[in-house]
């Protein structure tokens, strides 16, 4: 199985290098850009088979380690 | 007497001048230990420095926190062992848990590197009783990541409890947001634990620890943390 994560800076916490993308997105010009806010992809494979513990792995390696929960959110998708 | 004990990470850039600084200022040479060891010799300090420890991979000081000297040097600080954090190293702190709070890009998105203007806030912590509060200091900074961030109710707790041992300022010493140089929130530049004995700072005091460096505003960090390691023997 294998593990899409996502992580994005929450709500409320700066993005600096999103506002940066943004204006250069803006200065290709393009225009109907809003905000954009940048973030990580990670990618782990797992040899876990059982939906419900590959949960729980990956569950506990974002809380723990891939995201910093302070400033960071976190989404999955197992498969 | 003073035993400290400095981290030295891949990537740490700063342990060794912060060895100099405490030899230099102290009188007493610190061990080195090694990130991989298991544990920390008994130590009056433990020194968490500067630098890009793991290549600053996924975030700044993240691999480091879950490096396997840093379960010893929580449990010891949990029990009690003063730890400062500086630059990286307060970034260290944070990302373990044993400061609130995290250490954003700099609002700028520039690296930094200059001497800063800093008001002492507290004066009485282990690592900065030498200071005087109210007073303005000049130390330099060199960071890409030192916006520290928290929650409103987590500022308020820290300001409340007079947790914040740095601010930055302009020489007159007013916090004001034209002298805060990467948008720290409220200008916290250094911020303690509950027990004032855990420090973490973005600034690097042991920059300028004598004149030929240009300056000895850092200096007292080094003679605090002695002082008060005295003081708890005597």
């Amino acid at each position: 199985m294998k593990a899409h994560i996502k992580i994005t800076l929450k709500n409320g916490v700066l993005d600096p290098q999103g506002k940066a993308i943004e204006g250069a997105i803006k200065g290709l010009g393009i225009t109907g850009v809003g905000d954009v806010r940048q973030g990580k992809y990670i990618e782990v494979d797992l040899s876990e088979s059982d939906p419900a513990k590959a949960k729980a792995i990956v569950e506990q390696m974002c809380k723990d380690l891939l995201a910093n929960t302070v400033i960071e959110n976190y989404s999955y998708e197992i498969g | 007497m003073l035993r400290a004990s400095v981290i030295v990470f891949p990537g740490s850039n700063c342990d060794r001048d912060v060895q100099t600084a405490i030899e230099r200022v102290t009188g007493f040479a610190p061990k080195m230990v090694w990130h991989g060891d298991a544990s920390v010799p008994s130590s009056d300090v433990i020194v968490l420095p500067g630098g890009f420890s793991y290549g600053d991979y996924l975030r700044c000081g993240a691999m480091a926190a879950h490096s396997p000297i840093m379960k010893d040097v929580v449990t010891k600080a949990k029990a009690g062992t003063p730890v400062i954090g500086i630059c990286n190293g307060f970034q260290i702190l944070c990302e373990s848990g044993l400061l609130p709070g995290a250490l954003l890009r700099n609002a700028s998105l520039h690296f930094i590197c200059r001497d800063v203007f800093l008001k002492v806030e507290n004066d009485q912590t282990f690592f900065t009783k030498c200071y005087r509060e109210g007073e303005v200091i000049r130390v330099p900074i060199a960071h890409g990541e030192g916006n520290y961030f928290a929650d409103s109710e987590t500022l308020d707790r820290l300001e409340g409890e007079g947790r914040v041992a740095f601010r930055y300022s302009n020489e007159a010493g007013e916090t004001t947001a034209d002298a805060c140089p990467n948008g720290a929130q409220r200008n916290i530049a250094g911020i303690v634990n509950e027990t004032g004995r855990v420090l973490g700072m973005m600034p690097h005091p042991e920059r300028l620890y004598e004149k030929a460096l240009g300056g000895t505003d850092g200096r007292r960090v080094f003679e605090s943390m002695l002082l008060s390691t005295l003081e708890a023997v005597a």
